[in-house]
């Protein structure tokens, strides 16, 4: 029995979701080898390479994979997962863009997004936006699975040894070609990867109260997410999103400021440890889940936080 | 060109639904049922085209039972010009739905195929990108805007951090992220205007897909509760408990 595992990477490192992804990999119990596919990417296979419990890297360095054009990338994945029993990815954008495209080359089907390895063949994973957690088991010969990163904790990335192997085989569909990226730079960490998360919700009024959640968020080390609502609004931009169809999270600590709590929004967040729920509404659904709710108004309450930190 | 959007039948997204006791499923038992959000973001933006001029027919189409057809009339009172059901027991899987799809293409040959990101009950978002991977179209997923441009589509999606933009030979498929528009209502005399709406129904056998399955639900349970918190009395007792209680802050 083997598994491989498509990395997410920068071509020069690799990114914490692999290491979630290879701890549900081991969690199946076959022998894990881990796919880098980028170009000039032979840095992140060398990181790679270092990750505990990986038998062999294969890094597939070709311009064809540059951008992680599902079309490209699925048809090199689904042809080296011909090899192997399991297919696992990351439940990142990235992720969720491929794998049901090499799935359906591979005529299986895929299960999204699994919380839990029951065995071989049988997943937990959460549907309708976390309130059911349905236990699936698959009939398929070869398993093709996306995994939520913060259902597993990552391996260590350093103390392996494994091989590194080149792959020779360039698929280029010609059917799709990159243009741009607009990604926002910021000095703070990413949302999926921060242990300590401040989000918004409608409350904050506009985009540039914002800001005063950037203050404390700066003084934590922490990233700024928002609410459905927030976004909706147009406050701030969809890759803030934490929720049902946004990122899902699980931080040390998370503070929703002004944040109702829809179902949605609980779906994205209630598996941080603990939870902080600043709203001046006493019935808001985000108290139940709360581990420290503060009722007061958060153009009062967030200045004196930012003061008392 | 043509369009063809997939729109779903699924529980209202305000709907806060449970597992049934005996652990079989989801309890669905007069609850309301809506069309996907996701869905209805699809049909708009089909609509916008054709309402620009880029478009020249929108046909929806769903797959399910025939309750499935109110979404349907919902999407042609929205401004699709046809439906088309193809019929159904239950939900099939995303594989199913992406080979049914592939035989609806196959039949109407539309340039352009928008699917919502995923649906809210599922939560699977796959169908889109399976259905490139059947037809060898490319996809671009979770998009935020689209545009023509010639004989390609360029299309802005989001991803983790950011934006990326591709340009996609057409035909091509796109599925809807939050950002790319925002809904209409439909009017009343549309309302009733989508009613003399043709609808057509296929079979499964009429695609020539033989409905399959990969998965079995063994059993569904509710999710972990959380242990309710307390409330605290100001700003001064928050930073403490998380200092000294929680210490999750230093």
């Amino acid at each position: 029995m083997s598994t491989l595992v498509i990395a997410e990477h920068d071509n020069n490192s690799i990114k914490p979701a692999t290491l979630n992804t290879v701890a549900a990999a081991q969690a199946m119990g076959a022998d894990v080898d881990i796919l880098i596919a980028g170009a000039d990417c032979a840095a992140a296979g060398t990181a790679a390479a270092a990750v505990a419990g990986v038998r062999k890297v294969l890094v597939a360095d070709n311009a064809a994979y540059a951008h992680q054009l599902a079309e490209n990338l699925a048809l090199l994945i689904a042809e080296l997962g011909a090899d192997y029993d399991n297919i696992l990815a990351p439940s990142t954008a990235n992720g969720k863009n491929y794998l049901p495209r090499v799935a359906a080359l591979l005529d299986v089907g895929q299960i999204s997004d699994i919380i839990s390895v029951e065995s071989a063949d049988t997943f937990k994973r959460p549907i309708y936006a976390g309130n059911i957690i349905a236990t699936v088991q698959s009939s398929d010969a070869k398993k093709v699975i996306t995994v939520r990163t913060t259902a597993f904790d990552g391996v260590a990335d350093s103390g392996g040894s494994a091989t590194i192997e080149a792959v020779d085989a360039a698929h280029d569909a010609g059917i799709s070609s990159f243009i741009s990226e607009e990604v926002a730079v910021s000095e703070r960490p990413e949302l999926t990867a921060a242990d300590v998360i401040i989000s918004g919700g409608r409350g904050m009024q506009n985009g540039e109260n914002f800001a005063m959640l950037e203050a404390i968020a700066d003084k934590l080390g922490a990233a700024v997410g928002a609410s459905r609502a927030a976004v909706d609004a147009g406050f701030v931009p969809n890759d803030m999103q934490v929720g049902q169809t946004g990122k899902i999270v699980a931080p040390d600590l998370y503070i929703a400021v002004g944040i109702s709590g829809a179902i949605q929004h609980l779906a994205g967040m209630k598996d941080s440890k603990v939870i902080v729920a600043i709203n001046k509404d006493p019935d808001a659904p985000i108290f139940q889940v709360a581990d420290y709710g503060l009722v007061a108004d958060l153009f009062t309450a967030v200045p004196e936080l930012d003061a008392a930190l | 060109m043509k369009v063809l959007v997939a729109v779903k039948r699924v529980v209202d997204y305000n709907v806060k639904v449970r597992a049934k006791a005996d652990g079989t499923g989801a309890d669905l038992n007069n609850v309301k049922m809506a069309i996907n959000p996701f869905c209805e973001i699809a049909i708009e933006e089909a609509v916008r085209l054709k309402e620009a001029g880029v478009a020249t027919e929108v046909i929806a189409v769903s797959i399910g039972d025939k309750s499935c057809q109110e979404q349907i009339r919902t999407a042609l009172a929205l401004g699709a010009d046809r439906g088309i059901q193809v019929e159904t027991d239950g939900s099939p899987e995303p594989l199913v739905v992406a080979k049914l799809l592939k035989g609806v293409i196959a039949k109407e040959e539309p340039q352009l195929v928008i699917l919502g990101k995923q649906s809210i009950d599922g939560d699977n978002n796959q169908t889109g990108q399976m259905l490139g991977a059947l037809t060898n179209m490319p996809q671009g997923t979770f998009a935020s805007e689209i545009k023509v441009e010639g004989d390609k589509l360029n299309v802005t999606r989001e991803i983790d951090g950011g934006l990326q933009t591709i340009a996609l030979n057409l035909p091509a498929i796109v599925t809807t992220d939050l950002r790319l528009n925002e809904p209409r209502y439909a009017s009343l005399p549309n309302i009733m205007k989508a009613k003399k709406k043709q609808l057509d129904v296929y079979t499964p056998a009429d695609l020539g897909v033989e409905p399959s399955a990969h998965l079995t639900t063994v059993k569904v349970e509710p999710p972990a509760e959380r242990q309710a918190g307390i409330i605290v009395e100001s700003v001064e007792q928050l930073v403490d408990k998380l200092k000294n209680e929680a210490k999750v802050i230093s």
